[in-house]
């Protein structure tokens, strides 16, 4: 995997013609939001690309990361282009396995210091030291601490390496961490999802090999040509939300013609990714185009952001305790206040003195 | 805080704590009122108090001949706002969403378009009674900081929900969580302002009535 030989010399020996190269390039040019002009510009840069070292490391996480970026458009061109990096390290894809797969990550460490991109799936366990989750007896937070240092850029690929994801929510009992809590003097970027578009992974990629520089990043560091809009920008039911079309149950009529999912819980309007428009499974679709709201699985914190199913203007704790509770505190106090103020009174008026309104409560 | 953290707090923890203060200081404000007592008459009136006392309630929510041009513009304009604000609050299908999650039962909603008719009825109604207050001599000598910091209050919600509903100004995140903090502006400033008249209005029209109504000696 060292052989680091170009990618359109690659490309010829599996067969991919110069014509399918170009469109994937105008293709990825598009996805970025980058002016046509720039897609011969990738193309020659892509062409002549070695191929970089990646090390991909795996905590705690589900595999979906993986499974999204393998098998959901495979076998295509960007997969194909995955296959064009050198990924000297990732435990579900490569073929070696204990000791001879940890030497490889070491000699790819050791070997492209400063050069390799690390790719990083899932969350880091921090409480009691990291303990718990290790590979080959060292914590997952030992391996990304060692791993970034020699790093030219890192990508948290998914919402639990960019935002800790489910092993961070409520009560986040192994202290998980998202990679940018951890590592501060490196380029970081997040894709985040669960799982991230695959073309967006390669999207990233692509621009890497281009430019040598990681894309434009919004706020929360995630690149902006496939974050800088909501899902609900680009949603083909936003015209009934702006029409107050609502379904209000997946089996009633406006389920059935199509009509704005916010009432059932869409979270669509405050989900930045690019679902809508890239799609999912080859272009076949996205959540919301087979009848179901948006889960908001790209933004930070959404396994505790209230149910799937609550819409995004109800509130998210219970109002009606607390209301109920603050009522009878205040009753109490006006009947202790009351009570306190017609004991004054009668005091006064044993003393043949009139109550004024300066000496009763406010 | 990230912006998705902001707005979980805004619709949660925050929610709650504006929630309680408005519910806990109506409740002491309006009970506390209640308790004061009246004190008792020993002679027996003609009649009985009630009459009056609804009677006004009722006829001082019409525009009396008797005001001046100007007098009507601000019972017109105050109505304008008034309905406008509760039909945006109660109709709108959102706000009925919310509701529904707070209360286990909803209504049906307006279409978008009547809403809109609605809200930009109210702003425009509450900027004439804003330049109204501030134009004219009498109006502004009695006004006060709190009268202008009720209207600011009660504008933010009404603007905030109108820009967001229309996809103005800052991203769908941010938007949320400005109308939703000032709609919790809003709550906590309830018991403590004039805004406090939307529950002891109509008591306080009662209480006018019946005093003036009444036929007999305090004794």
């Amino acid at each position: 995997m060292k052989d680091h030989d170009t990618l359109e010399h690659r490309l010829t020996q599996q067969g991919i013609s110069r014509r399918s190269f170009l469109k994937f390039c105008t293709a990825m040019a598009s996805l970025m939001a980058l002016p046509p002009g720039t897609a011969p510009a990738i193309a020659a840069a892509l062409a002549q690309a070695k191929r970089p070292s990646v090390i991909w490391l795996s905590f705690q996480e589900c595999t979906g990361c993986t499974e999204s970026l393998t098998r959901s458009h495979s076998p295509t061109l960007e997969s194909l282009i995955f296959d064009m990096i050198s990924l000297d390290y990732h435990h579900t894809l490569q073929a070696a396995s204990g000791f001879a797969a940890e030497k490889s990550r070491e000699d790819a460490m050791k070997d492209f210091y400063g050069k390799y991109l690390l790719l990083v799936d899932g969350s880091i366990p921090t409480k009691d030291n990291g303990i718990y989750s290790t590979i080959a007896g060292r914590t997952n937070l030992d391996l990304l601490q060692e791993a970034a240092k020699g790093a030219a850029a890192i990508v948290a690929v998914g919402s639990c390496a960019a935002f800790g994801g489910l092993p961070m929510a409520k009560p986040n009992p192994t202290g998980a961490a998202p990679v940018s809590d951890l590592i501060k003097d490196k380029p970081i970027i997040n894709i985040s999802g669960c799982p991230p578009i695959p073309s967006v992974i390669t999207g990233v990629l692509a621009h890497y090999l281009t430019f040598g520089e990681l894309p434009a990043l919004d706020e929360l560091g995630r690149p902006k040509a496939f974050y800088g809009e909501t899902i609900h920008d680009r949603c083909y039911r936003r015209p009934f939300y702006d029409q107050g079309k609502f379904a209000k149950t997946f089996d009633d009529e406006g389920a059935r013609n199509g009509w704005c999912l916010y009432e059932l819980g869409c979270k669509g309007p405050t989900t930045h990714n690019a679902c809508a428009t890239t799609k999912w499974n080859g272009g076949a679709g996205f959540p919301i185009e087979a009848g179901h709201g948006c889960l908001g699985c790209s933004e930070p914190n959404f396994w505790d952001a209230g149910s799937f199913y609550t819409p995004l203007a109800a509130p998210t704790s219970n109002i009606g305790a607390i209301a109920g509770a603050a009522a009878l505190a205040g009753a109490a106090a006006a009947v202790a206040l009351s009570a306190a103020d017609r004991a004054k009174k009668k005091s006064l008026q044993q003393t043949h003195e009139k109550l004024t309104v300066k000496d009763i409560s406010n | 805080m990230n912006p998705q953290e902001l707005l979980l707090w805004v619709r949660g923890t925050g929610l709650q704590l504006a929630t309680a203060v408005c519910v806990l200081g109506m409740t002491y404000r309006l009970l506390h009122l209640a308790l004061l007592g009246r004190k008792k008459n020993l002679a027996e009136a003609r009649g009985s108090e009630w009459g009056p006392g609804l009677r006004t309630m009722w006829r001082r929510s019409f525009v009396l001949p008797e005001l001046s041009a100007r007098g009507k513009f601000t019972v017109v304009a105050g109505y304008t706002f008034h309905f406008g604000f509760f039909i945006t609050l109660l109709f709108l299908s959102q706000h009925i969403a919310m509701l529904r999650a707070v209360l286990g039962f909803g209504w049906p909603a307006l279409p978008h378009s009547a809403i809109e008719i609605a809200a930009i009825l109210t702003l425009a109604a509450m900027i004439a009674l804003l330049v109204h207050r501030y134009m004219d001599p009498v109006k502004r000598m009695l006004s006060g900081f709190e009268d202008y910091l009720t209207w600011l209050l009660t504008f933010l919600p009404l603007l905030s929900g109108f820009m967001l509903l229309h996809g103005i100004g800052p991203a769908y995140t941010q938007m949320l969580t400005l109308h939703l903090l000032s709609v919790e502006l809003l709550l906590i400033a309830i018991p403590f302002t004039k805004l406090a008249h939307m529950l002891t209005t109509f008591s306080a029209r009662w209480y006018n009535g019946a005093f003036a109504g009444y036929k007999g000696v305090k004794a």
